[in-house]
């Protein structure tokens, strides 16, 4: 664990500025997938509404930053509470609604968010998307990948304790207890709407936060960053990591934001590769719509999953990965 | 005005033909087809393939490429879908979507990205017919007319009369008894993706014939399904209903609000209906509960 710490503390020591970018890239994943794996993984409610909360987020720090001069104090914990506010409106329909039908009100809410958003941006005349200063933090400005590491790294460690406590505590026990059976869960006492709207807050804002860091970063918010193919990767990392696992979370995320980068990697270890270089955004689509395939039809289970299976044929005394991240 | 209505009309009958497919597979199979958009834009692909490699003439590239798209319904069914039945509904959901992924991805990889018109390929004429004062509609539209109405009139007549309609319909209401009284799941299911891609890849190759194809004709396919699930996912009135609703909606939030709205119309449509009547307006209420 100390171990660990030092490692990612060392990390920008030695690191290349596009291994530190990756480095955050990873970070931010990070938040958005364990804030989405509470609400899957563990409360067991479908989303596809990601790319709307990471836009909410980026586009409150737009807003807030550019129309009324807010500062990074002002507009993280503002993003957060337009995340959760957003969280009441996405969680809203699983009151009602399961499965395949609540999937596709988060995806219909995704396009309205992305949509009020680029209307934002054509009334305020910002054509192609708003430019964001970096934030000044006691009179340090954030600019370098380096800087920001450190930003990064702790708002992903936060993300994570925030995830370990709740699960933890009587929320993460009652999102459980929903997951497993919603009838049982109800008669025993659980308030199943209460617990389920709190899952989406929580998520909400989360992503929402995850998002607005994001728009700092890249230093320019726009409505096409947050396609719905971004919805699809938070999922595929969850899945990918393995369900219910926080360690899963993490474990996808780092794979799904490396994963176009590998395969850049690969296509340019092929002869003729600099013809491939227009193409590179469709070989990464098809790749990674194989390996999502790959994954749901043979290791359903993700990456702790795999893990799980091959210690439990070859080393029966391994810590059981699952059983540690759900601590 | 007129205008407005047979626009209105066409855009109508495109989302039908569209959300058919929605409405086929999740009646058979309880699987949510989100890769249908992607599946459309395929047979379009297929038409401009056809149209640059075999000398068939428009009529013979146009019923090439959607036979050829039956055969690919059938195909991702056995090859991917057949994988997915009895799963959560989560992973069968998200196997449709990594497909529709890789199927973007392919097509560029294959056709570019550039807009392709395989209309002029094939020199398709691109006339339009008067109707009453100042309404026009182009004859590819009627096209799209009659093969909307030719299309549900077979899907009716399949599923309330024919042999293999009824054996779909009981392996929708139960799969399990539906097995047991010797019906092949497996053959029913691929002979709903195949029909349903056939539906699909019609809608695609006729919208491509007029507006020419290029990746964001899935989301055409994609806006389609708030028509199927407004209508109520597993009925077919339901869905020419719902494409109706639709179609209307958009043409008049284009016309009378702002253009940008055409994207985003369905799925506000989408939204107030899941909030009043989740089932649609012809679904099966019990289906909710099942999901």
């Amino acid at each position: 664990m100390i171990g660990l710490f030092a490692l990612l503390l060392g990390f920008p020591l030695i690191a290349s500025q596009f291994q530190l970018d990756l480095a955050n890239q990873v970070f931010l994943a990070v938040i958005g997938s364990l804030a989405l794996m509470l609400l899957t993984g563990y409360a067991g409610q479908i989303s596809l509404g990601h790319g709307g909360l990471l836009a909410a987020g980026a586009y409150t720090v737009a807003i807030l930053s550019k129309d009324f001069g807010a500062s990074f104090w002002v507009t993280i914990p503002a993003s957060a509470l337009s995340g959760a506010l957003l969280g009441v409106i996405f969680g809203f329909p699983s009151l009602r609604l399961r499965g395949v039908y609540l999937a596709v009100s988060t995806l219909a809410l995704h396009f309205i968010v992305i949509y009020l958003g680029t209307e934002y941006e054509t009334h305020g005349s910002y054509d192609s998307g708003v430019i964001i200063t970096p934030p000044v933090l006691l009179g340090y400005s954030l600019e370098s990948p380096r800087a920001w590491y450190f930003m990064m790294l702790l708002f992903a460690v936060l993300a994570w304790l925030v995830a370990a406590n709740l699960l933890r505590s009587k929320t993460g026990r009652a999102w459980r207890a929903i997951r497993a059976n919603e009838t049982v869960a109800e008669a025993l006492g659980i308030g199943v709407s209460r617990y389920k709207l709190l899952a989406f807050v929580v998520t909400s804002s989360m992503t929402a936060v995850a998002g607005a860091l994001f728009g700092y970063y890249r230093g320019f918010v726009s409505g096409e960053a947050f396609s719905i193919f971004i919805a699809i990767q938070y999922a595929a990392m969850i899945i990918i990591g393995g369900m219910g696992s926080l360690i899963g979370a993490v474990l996808g995320a780092v794979f799904v934001t490396a994963f176009p980068y590998f395969i850049e990697y690969l296509l340019f270890m092929l002869p003729g590769a600099d013809q491939a270089a227009n193409a590179l955004f469709a070989v990464n689509y098809a790749a990674f719509g194989v390996v999502m395939i790959v994954f749901l039809i043979f290791e359903p289970g993700g990456f702790v999953g795999l893990w799980r299976r091959i210690a439990n044929r070859w080393v029966t005394s391994a810590p059981n990965v699952v059983a540690v991240a759900r601590t | 005005m007129l205008q407005l209505l047979v626009n209105v009309i066409v855009l109508g009958a495109i989302y039908a033909l569209i959300a058919s497919g929605y409405v086929l597979i999740y009646r058979v199979s309880r699987v949510l087809n989100l890769a249908h958009g992607e599946l459309m834009m395929l047979g379009a692909y297929l038409l401009l393939q056809t149209a640059t490699s075999l000398a068939f003439g428009a009529t013979g590239a146009v019923a090439f490429a959607a036979l050829m798209s039956l055969l690919v319904g059938a195909l991702v069914y056995v090859f991917l879908m057949r994988w997915m039945t009895g799963q959560a509904v989560l992973a069968a959901v998200l196997t449709t979507i990594s497909f529709g992924i890789f199927l973007r991805g392919l097509s560029v990889l294959t056709w570019g990205s550039q807009h392709h018109y395989p209309g002029k390929l094939l020199s398709v004429p691109n006339v339009s017919f008067p109707i009453g004062a100042s309404a026009f509609i182009s004859g590819v539209s009627l096209a799209i007319l009659a093969v909307t109405i030719v299309s549900y009139a077979a899907l009716f007549g399949l599923l309330r009369f024919g042999r293999w309609g009824v054996r779909m319909r009981a392996c929708g209401q139960n799969p399990l008894l539906a097995a047991q009284s010797g019906i092949n799941l497996h053959t029913i299911y691929a002979l709903a993706w195949a029909i349903s891609t056939f539906t699909g890849a019609l809608a695609g190759i006729l919208v491509s014939l007029e507006t020419g194809v290029s990746g964001s004709l899935a989301l055409i396919g994609l806006k389609a399904f708030p028509a199927a699930l407004v209508g109520g996912l597993d009925s077919l009135v339901g869905a020419m209903l719902g494409s109706l609703i639709v179609a209307a909606a958009e043409v008049a939030a284009i016309q009378y609000v702002s253009p940008l709205l055409a994207d985003v119309i369905p799925f506000v449509i989408l939204i107030v209906m899941l909030a009043f009547r989740p089932w649609g307006f012809f679904g099966t209420r019990e289906e909710l509960d099942r999901v």
